[in-house]
């Protein structure tokens, strides 16, 4: 019994150790691919151009960090309050019927293939941009769409949790005062739950800026900094996918570089989740 | 005097069980009425039917007539106008994860648009009322959490009586206190028996005796005996009722 139990200890320990030396692993490559050359472009030659002209051997991503971060910001607007509002609906409304039909319905949005998002998008969202708003649809709008349906399962799920675990004494007390249901969500469980809703919002981020495929297939992927929500853009992870296949020598190793600004922004932003769940522990 | 709350043939279920049964009393206006009895025998099932709490909890069921100011509660009467004028102090402090003032000024929030200057006075004419002023004047803007269990529970008070009620139903207030909190809190009930009904939950029997007027012994969900806390422990009628006092079970 003991042996056999040291023999488990053993097998998962290495186990937990090659998850983190993964990790490791692809940060070390990434950065020993990725930094040479944006040491030698410098900020102003990588982080802060907007002259993406591989052949003339121009690496400014500055245009692509831009893209992600209206596309993202996109998302959000058009994600957020549906999201929330379907955990709120979800939380404090729905009986258990409805339950039954909505949450199968969200978690099948989570399961669903990204290029699968990419040919609704491609074929539904694109053509109608195209029909009723200017450009060809093949844009910023089309992909914040996209990523908004995308990240709902993620900041659903969340916030849902998070309203669900605000202990009910708030809400006696409230509905004791006199409030109504509606007042009490408004003014006592969703602040009780913010730093949950919070955090649902930044794991969606995080979901939106790393998505590659269904953003590729709908916002055009220009270079040039978009001037409205209807013009295209390219996203930092589009620009790796889409030129990865034939690039070689410095423009490889810039789009590394890409890597690592993505890199670097994504666990910015896991870093701040984990500081806000653990203010959300605070609270109760 | 007029009663503050009359009680007529009232029989409550949770789904097919009878937690209640045909119970009829009249809560005095501007007295300490204090319900005792074994746990499990409907105390707490009472008080949240006063104020509608047991809506809440699916499948309950009520029979029998509750008025409150010639109004049946449960017919005539709005739901939010009733839990304002009829206020609830739980067994376990509840202050809202707020600021002290926030948490006052909940309650007047919720019923109307009202000024700055006029909340500032409700908060601490509210605080004061709850001896709970002095102690909290200088941090009005920190959590509510922060506070002693003893001062969350006087700030649950006071939100209560940031809404004007006129009546009080407390279940077990001081079970999780300490002792100087409990006295603090005994206090304050007999300081406000002056404006509010006041019906209080309480499983220790020297405190029912120190701050009730009236006093009603339940029993597997009915009132065995209801009268003046006096006659009550000095000369019940009720056999029961004198085990009970005497500590002969429960
Ligand atoms: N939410 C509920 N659902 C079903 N039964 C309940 C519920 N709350 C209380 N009861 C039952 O009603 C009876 C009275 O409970 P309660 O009013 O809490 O008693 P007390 O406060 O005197 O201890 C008990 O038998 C209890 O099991
Ligand atoms: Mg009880």
């Amino acid at each position: 019994m003991r042996s056999h139990e040291k023999w488990v200890q053993g097998i998962l320990f290495i186990l937990a150790t090659t998850a983190v030396l993964t990790v490791l692993a692809i940060t070390f490559f990434i950065f020993s691919e990725g930094l040479p050359i944006m040491v030698d472009r410098g900020v102003t030659g990588f982080i802060g151009s907007t002259r993406w002209e591989p052949l003339s051997g121009s690496f400014g991503i500055l245009g692509m960090i831009i893209g992600t971060i209206q596309i993202t910001l996109g998302a959000i607007a058009l994600g957020v309050p549906v999201g929330l509002a379907c955990a709120v609906y979800l939380a404090e409304i729905a009986d258990r019927r409805l339950e039954k039909i909505l949450r199968p319905g969200i978690e099948l949005l989570a399961g669903i293939p990204s290029v699968v998002y990419g040919f609704f998008g491609l074929s539904v969202v694109v053509p109608f941009l195209r029909e009723h708003f200017p450009g060809n649809g093949f844009s910023i709008l089309a992909g914040s769409i996209i990523l908004a349906i995308m990240i709902l399962p993620t900041v659903v799920n969340i916030s849902e949790n998070s309203i669900r675990s605000v202990p009910g004494d708030y809400r006696s007390a409230s509905l004791a005062l006199g409030a109504s249901h509606w007042q009490t969500i408004l003014r006592v469980i969703l602040p009780a739950a913010r730093s949950g809703i919070a955090a649902s919002v930044i794991l969606g981020m995080g979901r939106a800026i790393g998505e590659t495929m269904a953003v590729i297939m709908v916002t055009g992927n220009v270079t040039k900094v978009a001037g409205s929500i209807f013009d295209p853009a390219r996203t930092l992870t589009g620009n790796i996918a889409i030129e990865m296949g034939y690039a070689a020598g410095e423009h490889r190793e810039a789009l590394f570089a890409t890597g690592v600004i993505l890199f670097l922004i994504i666990m910015v932003l896991n870093f701040s989740t984990t500081r806000f769940s653990r203010k959300a522990g605070d609270v109760k | 005097m007029k009663p503050a709350i009359t009680i007529k043939n009232l029989n409550f279920y949770y789904r097919q069980v009878m937690a209640l049964k045909n119970i009829s009393i009249d809560i005095p206006a501007n007295r300490v009425t204090a319900l005792i009895g074994p746990s499990g025998c409907g105390k707490s099932t009472f008080l949240r039917v006063l104020n509608r709490m047991n809506d809440l909890i699916e499948g309950t069921r009520i029979e029998g007539k509750i008025l409150f100011n010639d109004t049946n509660i449960y017919k005539d009467m709005d739901l939010m106008k009733l839990r304002k004028k009829v206020g609830m102090v739980f067994q376990k402090p509840n202050p809202f994860p707020m600021s002290v003032y926030n948490n006052i000024a909940y309650g007047p929030r919720l019923h109307r648009k009202i000024s700055d200057k006029e909340l500032d006075g409700i908060v601490e004419k509210s605080l004061k009322s709850a001896s709970l002023w002095d102690e909290v004047r200088d941090r009005m803007e920190s959590s509510a959490l922060g506070l002693s269990g003893g001062q969350q529970q006087r700030l649950c008070i006071a939100r209560c009586l940031a809404v004007q009620p006129e009546v009080l139903l407390m279940d077990e207030p001081t079970s999780a206190l300490d002792p100087v909190s409990t006295a603090k809190i005994e206090e304050l009930v007999k300081d406000l028996r002056d404006k509010f009904a006041i019906i209080i939950v309480t499983h220790n029997m020297q405190q029912a005796g120190r701050i009730s007027d009236y006093t009603a012994f339940f029993l597997n969900g009915e009132i065995v005996e209801y009268g003046a806390t006096r006659e009550i422990f000095h000369r019940p009628v009720d056999k029961r009722t004198e085990d009970y006092i005497t500590g002969r079970f429960g």
